[in-house]
């Protein structure tokens, strides 16, 4: 048994335990030190992922390819960037307890196992170790109505959605007797051997995943607990595992349920629509500069699922690059959101922006970059993202999908300048409290990524190519 | 390397961001930061517009293909690169963004007191948008530069525009964008279709007829808008009017310029065909716009709201010479072009001129300026004539030569298009008379100064090119003169070979 493949999960589960017990037996303050720690072994475990070799372990449970290095590096990143923000705001928002960074911790290895699991059981193991951090990660400000009510909400229907999943493996498993990936894929290249119930089965598996990726008509949780989670909870959980169960919904999709692409390509393509829609139009009420975030995090799902939905290489390298400008326009705005704060609190209406250009440019410019970019008007990055799925989808013919995609592209871009309006052209209000170094650096690092983009694509674009063609093998 | 033996376009195009850099580093109290801002904006525009006559001296004018081409490997997976170069129909559009672009800054000196720094920024970012996008031999480029635009003149409307600037700030970036979307899925299928984005591959490469009445319709949103053609033309007179004179002067001079150089760019010689089956359309459009808004033009009471339809009318002249498809059609639209760019940004400063010193626009609050400032009333004057159209102005040539044009197709055509010239004169002048004439009677008008040396220093070149362009037109035609005669070629060999195919497909 290969299991070394597996080494960056297991040395980061071992760090894990190690910074746990390090935390509790001092008896002072070591939230610091143990977020330092964390930060340190993502770059390890991020230098271990780049050196592991290709292949597949645990019986063709576990597969290493170029794939799974991609979406792995990606979650790392939006880890990373996730604990960097948590330093400022937990302090500020007296939260601090070591145990923050080692959750963090614990389901960046769930999702790095969701990456390269090929089989439904180690997808639902990854899956359920993600979640269930993330669970007591946004119900983390535990004297907070609103932080406690986000976790129960996010738990309960987080649960179901698992329920969901459990059900559409045991179908799937009942009718086609294996679990393993390849071997399902096998399965279902004979005449005859997709029967109604594997069908129901698929499904129901899109379903549970749709659900973790806040995707219509699973987003109803969406909103609330991005408002009344942690604020770097809530950039966590935009970032790194939607990145997680995006791949795994590729992969799940491509792989063993590759040749029904013809059954599950145009309920993608409706969920992909209904996502755009409703988050394009959801968002237009909002105050809550949180709220707004959801759905614009709903929306831009809709805009990766695209490629999913047409079904091609082409789409499913879409797919990637699109997360990848997202994880860094997201982590950035979640980094100017954080930054909203005037004397020791917490902001997070829309209106408390008034006039930010005049009070503190630099910040201003970042919102504005990002806004842009999530609008999608080039040169930054969020166009790219939105050019590779379009092309994708006008490849494969499928030109409702990228019509449709671009008139909501439209209609959000004017909640996107909204927030630029506010910005600029609205009169000042007093200045926000000194922002910390870390928010600086993540927010800098998001908008320079996201600006820069353009000048050099050409990595970033080949790298998604590679792990679009080893999705397909 | 190409013929100036440097990458001239590139560092035309990225040279005010470097300006742009310097103004990020200034520091100090805000007087010396607004003081600094400007100058810096000024010299680095200044710079660009000399680096960028280069083109004017070195331009090879008896080559129809493109010159000074760069070529960096930007996407080699997709056959995307950064292609730059210029023809002659898009050279003189760059040399029009490099001028106009420091008469902007020196326009603002004094009229914008808030925020200069990010003022200059956001204008040095637009020069580059502008000029980047007459540049850009990829499509691609072409598209980031096309709808980047949006962004400075968004915040330009938005921040230093009038009362009612938000609404036309959102208005303004709405509707180019729902237009420039749709480009971009056209962008998509050629670029599918061809396998690459350069624009001279794209050129050559023929697209079935089917494709090309979708492709042109796309085409047609975005480029409508941006014209913009009647009825798709309301955001401009809003965004005219809210916005600060020189983004009027910008938008009137060069970004009105980008529509109908995307007809003249890719909707005419890529999609041949559709373009003689759309032409029917276009001459209705143009003719209803020059028409239509010549008459509301008549109506207006606000100074810069007629102008802003008067550029509409002559926008729609604009698109009569190009789908007429024959020689003198299309120079006379390009000629149009420049010239409706340097007169309507002339007007615009003029009206900005006596906003600075009255803080209205309004026409009936005016009258008899031509007592006390008798500089300024001989400078309306001659942009008055010019956008008439008067012999010996740029005016008369272009409009003659769009005439001759639509002659060559329909007499009717020509006819109505004739008549929209007399409605031009007839709201010009009546803006005019409004103004200057009469007698000085209003009090607050009486201690109005006339122009400053600064003012002067705008107006003067501006004088200088407008009867430069008139009295003399072939040292400016002699630029496009090869390029649209291959163009018009291609374009009629390209119609007849469907013809001998067997009659057009559709």
């Amino acid at each position: 048994m290969n299991w070394t493949l597996a080494a960056p999960e297991l040395v980061l589960s071992v760090c894990g335990f190690a910074i746990l017990v390090f935390g509790v037996l001092r008896r002072e303050d070591s939230t610091l030190l143990c977020t330092m720690l964390t930060i340190g072994a993502f770059l390890i475990v991020a230098a271990l992922v780049l050196s592991t070799p290709y292949g597949i372990a645990y019986r063709g449970q576990f597969a290493v390819d170029p794939f799974a290095v991609f979406v792995k590096m990606l979650v790392l990143v939006g880890a990373l960037l996730a604990v960097i923000l948590a330093l400022d705001y937990n302090d500020k928002q007296s939260l601090t307890r070591f145990e923050f960074p080692v959750l963090v911790l614990f389901s960046t290895v769930g999702m790095m196992v969701m990456a390269s699991a090929t089989s439904l059981m180690s997808l639902y193991l990854g899956l359920e170790l993600q979640s269930l951090a993330i669970y007591v990660l946004a119900a983390f400000a535990r004297d907070e109505v609103r932080s406690s009510e986000a976790g129960l909400k996010y738990f309960v229907l987080g649960a179901l959605a698992s329920g969901l999943l459990l059900y559409g493996i045991s179908l799937v498993y009942g009718f086609a007797g294996t679990m393993d990936f390849a071997a399902l894929g096998h399965a279902f290249t004979e005449p005859g051997s997709v029967s109604v119930g594997l069908v129901v089965g698929v499904v129901f598996i899109i379903a549970g995943l749709a659900f973790k990726i806040s995707a219509v008509p699973f987003h109803m949780w969406t909103p609330d607990v991005y408002e009344g989670a942690p604020t770097p909870v809530t950039a966590l959980m935009s970032t790194a595992p939607k990145v997680a169960a995006m791949a795994l919904l590729l992969r799940t999709l491509a792989v063993p349920f590759g040749h029904l692409l013809a059954q599950w390509t145009p309920l993608l393509a409706l969920i992909s629509i209904a996502s755009m829609i409703i988050g394009a139009l959801g968002a237009i009420g909002q105050w809550s500069i949180k709220r707004l975030m959801a759905y614009s995090s709903i929306g831009h799902i809709g805009y990766a699922l695209i490629g999913l939905a047409v079904g091609t290489q082409a789409g499913y390298r879409g797919v990637l690059i699109y997360l990848v400008t997202y994880v860094f326009m997201s982590a950035g705005t979640f980094a100017c959101i954080i930054a909203m704060r005037r004397r020791g609190r917490a902001l997070e209406k829309i209106a408390d922006l008034n006039g930010l250009a005049s009070t503190d440019p630099m910040l201003a410019l970042a919102f504005a970059v990002l806004m842009f970019s999530m609008a999608g008007i080039p040169p930054m990055s969020g166009f790219f993202g939105k050019l590779y799925v379009f092309l994708a989808a006008v490849q494969a013919g499928n030109w409702w999908l990228a019509v449709i995609g671009v008139v909501t592209s439209v209609v959000s871009a004017y909640y996107y300048i909204r927030v630029v309006k506010v910005i600029y052209f609205d009169p000042a209000e007093p200045a926000f409290d000194r922002r910390s170094a870390s928010l600086s650096f993540v927010a800098a690092a998001g908008t320079l990524f996201t600006l820069l983009f353009f000048v050099f694509p050409a990595p970033i674009v080949a790298a998604a190519q590679g792990a679009a063609q080893a999705l397909l093998g | 390397m190409n013929a100036a033996g440097f990458p001239v376009l590139s560092l035309i195009t990225w040279l005010p961001l470097v300006g742009v850099g310097v103004l990020l580093c200034v520091r100090g109290d805000e007087a010396t930061v607004a003081a600094n801002a400007r100058w810096t904006a000024l010299w680095t525009s200044l710079i660009v517009f000399a680096l960028s006559l280069v083109l004017w001296f070195r331009f090879d004018t008896s080559n129809p293909g493109f010159q000074f081409v760069e070529n960096v490997t930007w996407l080699p997976a997709f056959k995307v690169s950064y292609r730059m170069g210029v023809d002659g129909i898009s050279v003189l559009f760059v040399l029009l963004s490099t001028f106009l672009t420091p008469i902007c800054i020196l326009a603002s000196w004094d009229s914008v007191h808030s925020r200069v720094r990010e003022y200059m920024i956001t204008f040095l970012i637009l020069e580059t948008m502008m000029v980047g996008m007459f540049c850009a031999l990829d499509f691609l480029v072409f598209y980031m530069f096309f709808e980047g635009v949006l962004i400075p003149m968004y915040l330009i409307i938005g921040i230093w525009g009038g009362p009612r600037r938000v609404y036309a700030a959102f208005k303004f970036f709405l509707y180019t964008l729902l237009g420039s979307v749709l480009m971009l899925l056209a962008l998509l299928a050629m670029w599918y279709r061809a396998g690459t984005t350069d624009i001279v591959v794209l050129l050559h490469t023929p697209f079935p007829p089917e494709m090309q009445f979708w492709l042109f319709l796309a085409f047609l949103a975005s480029f409508a808008v941006k014209v913009p053609m009647w009825p798709v033309h309301t955001w401009l007179p809003d965004a005219h009017v809210e916005a600060p004179t020189a983004g009027s002067v910008i938008l009137a001079g060069v970004m009105l310029k980008m529509g109908a150089y995307g007809f003249i760019r890719f909707s005419m010689p890529m999609l041949p065909q559709a373009t003689a089956e759309f032409a029917p359309l276009m001459f209705t459009l143009g003719v209803i716009a020059v028409t239509y808004t010549s008459l509301v033009a008549l109506a207006q009471d606000d100074m810069k709201k007629l102008i802003a339809y008067s550029s509409v009318a002559h926008m729609g002249f604009v698109t009569m010479g190009i789908f007429s498809m024959t020689q003198q059609g299309i120079q006379g639209a390009i000629f149009l072009m420049i010239s409706h760019g340097l007169v309507s940004a002339a007007l615009f400063l003029c009206v900005g001129v006596v906003y600075d010193r009255l803080h209205t626009r309004e026409i009936d609050r005016y009258g008899g300026l031509a007592w006390n400032m008798p500089k300024y009333a001989t400078v309306f004057m001659i942009f008055a004539l010019a956008n008439i159209g008067l012999p010996g102005t740029s005016g008369f040539v272009g409009e003659f030569l769009v005439v001759i044009g639509a002659l060559q197709v329909n007499f009717w055509l020509a006819l109505l298009g004739a008549m929209g010239m007399i409605l031009g004169t007839a709201y010009t002048l009546y803006l005019y008379r409004r103004v200057i004439f009469g007698a000085l009677v209003k009090t607050d008008l009486k201690s109005l100064l006339d122009l400053s040396p600064r003012e002067v220093a705008i107006f003067a070149p501006l004088v200088v090119l407008t009867l430069w362009m008139g009295v003399h037109p072939t040292s400016f035609t002699r630029f496009w003169d090869a390029s649209i005669g291959a163009m018009v070629q291609q374009h009629t060999a390209s119609l007849d070979t469907v013809r001998f195919a067997g009659g057009p497909a559709r």
